[in-house]
């Protein structure tokens, strides 16, 4: 294959990839969401559950998108430093966006800010979101999708709070946002905390925690700790599917955290809503790939 | 109208005072009939830059919804997928809406404030929830896209006439009487909230 030929079908399969991710949720997803109908006895709330499983096999069925807002799209590459088409991978995933708009279709959900026009095709300036982390020495590449919900997206915040707040500060900041506006965000909600020094760095690791696959944890002993009560905690509030109540609010809480100046304490939640379209692909440098997230997926040229 | 078949209730458009005044929070609905999208740009012309809706919706839902729809010359425009969106992103808008409008049927997703349930108890109307993030089986309720209006906006904020068939289920939410589900729940879960953070707190004192 000629360089131009490896760019054009890079291309091809991250636009059928986001496509997919569109029509059908991750595994660890539909496996949460099965959990949490089989636990369920409230009548009202299983009836919403079952709603949600009749629309996920009629996406499937239909090869349409599962929810209607096909979000924002937001990646986050970690590649390889010895990629062969890392100089053209921003390019490639833009290119990728305006194709699965057209193909699948997406909903054009970007407008530009201050000309306030919708670009028709996803991309603009700044979108899709793109996050890079360069792994020395690999010649692979990994990309995570998502397709980021308005609804989900909007009760998202950051600040930074005083130390001497502590841990229950972090606690009050998360739940106090969950309370006001978790109703709204079609839960159950995959709920991402970031611990950092700042508002940037907290917000960014509140995304990544986003990212995580459902049921892990932490490898800090403390951090997946907080992970548990917190999901406790928020079920225990009887928020429920689509906020009519409910035993379950959250698929997970995830905590990513980093080290801080001894005098802030910055925190970042953001939210995923119950179709949470993450994906995962790995590609090796001849362009053969995994989807870990979604092991339906093929590529058929 | 309303009626009741198989026993799901179901009401159809043109609404009458008497269908949306015997709702009450907490019923479970269908609709037959006319629906128009509508949502913030929308709200914005008709209340922030004082434009006339174009449409007449007074007997009609309105939804709060941004469709993804398909248009092709063999079949004109087809509705891919539609389900509601944050309807408290209206909030802002909604009393002087239903002021200005006549609307009294509104659906869409989760709860909305105390300036809408003082319409809705001022004016007759009703705000009700469908569940989201199903916009597939929502889909294969619309029959036909009957008209669009403000294209300008995009495709998801523009206004789309559509005529459905069974839509829902439909949970009223706030009803004519001006009680809102979603207000009192909310209230419920600030007070469970504030026990959990006493509760968490002394627990991370152990750990930290």
């Amino acid at each position: 294959m000629t360089r131009k030929e490896r760019i054009q079908m890079m291309t091809d399969i991250m636009a059928s990839f986001i496509g997919y991710t569109a029509v059908h949720l991750p595994d660890d997803v539909i496996s949460k969401l099965r959990e949490l109908r089989d636990s369920e006895e409230d009548p009202a709330a299983l009836s919403i559950y079952d709603m949600m499983f009749e629309n996920m096999r009629l996406a499937s069925e239909l090869g349409r998108p599962s929810c209607q807002d096909t979000g924002f799209v937001q990646l986050r590459i970690e590649c390889g430093s010895r990629f062969p088409l890392i100089d053209e991978l921003e390019e490639i995933l833009r290119c990728a966006v305006i194709t699965a708009t057209n193909n699948t279709p997406l909903r054009p959900n970007v407008v530009e800010t201050f000309d306030e026009i919708n670009t028709g095709n996803n991309t603009g300036t700044g979108a899709p979101s793109i996050s890079w982390k360069i792994v020395p020495g690999w010649d692979g590449c990994g990309i995570y999708t998502y397709l980021a919900g308005g609804g989900c997206s909007l009760p998202g915040h950051a600040a930074v709070l005083m130390p001497g707040e502590g841990y229950k500060g972090v606690v009050r900041f998360v739940l106090d946002r969950i309370a006001e506006y978790g109703t709204n965000a079609c839960p159950p909600l995959y709920v991402g905390v970031g611990i950092a020094n700042s508002v940037d760095t907290a917000a960014m690791l509140s995304k990544e925690a986003l990212f995580r696959p459902l049921g892990s944890h932490s490898p800090n002993e403390k951090a997946a700790e907080m992970e548990r009560m917190l999901e406790d905690a928020i079920n225990t509030m009887g928020i429920g599917p689509q906020g009519m109540g409910g035993k379950a609010s959250v698929l997970g809480v995830s905590i990513q955290h980093a080290a801080r100046h001894t005098a802030t304490l910055g925190v970042g939640v953001s939210f995923g809503c119950w179709t949470h379209r993450r994906g995962h692909i790995v590609f090796e440098r001849d362009l053969s790939f995994v989807t870990e997230t979604h092991p339906g997926f093929t590529f058929v040229q | 109208m309303t009626e009741t078949i198989n026993g799901k209730t179901i009401l159809s458009t043109p609404f009458t005072e008497e269908d949306i005044l015997a709702l009450r929070a907490g019923d479970v609905i269908y609709i037959n009939g006319d629906i128009v999208t509508g949502r913030d740009d929308v709200h914005i012309r008709v209340i922030a830059e004082n434009m006339d809706l174009p449409a007449v919706i007074n007997d009609k839902a309105l939804m709060h919804a941004g469709p993804i729809v398909k248009c092709s010359e063999e079949s004109g425009f087809e509705v891919i997928a539609i389900g509601p969106t944050t309807s408290m992103r209206m909030e802002k808008f909604e009393y002087d809406f239903i002021k200005k409008t006549g609307v009294r049927f509104i659906i869409g997703k989760g709860g909305m404030g105390e300036r809408t349930a003082e319409a809705c108890r001022e004016f007759g109307a009703v705000h009700c929830v469908l569940p989201a993030g199903n916009a597939v089986v929502t889909a294969l309720c619309a029959e036909e896209i009957t008209g669009v209006e403000w294209l300008d906006l995009g495709m998801a904020e523009a206004l789309w006439n559509i005529r459905v068939k069974g839509l829902g289920p439909l949970i009223v939410t706030i009803d004519s009487g001006g009680r809102n589900l979603f207000a009192e729940r909310k209230k419920e879960i600030a007070r469970r909230k504030e026990e959990q953070i006493e509760e968490i707190g002394k627990k991370l004192e152990s750990i930290l």
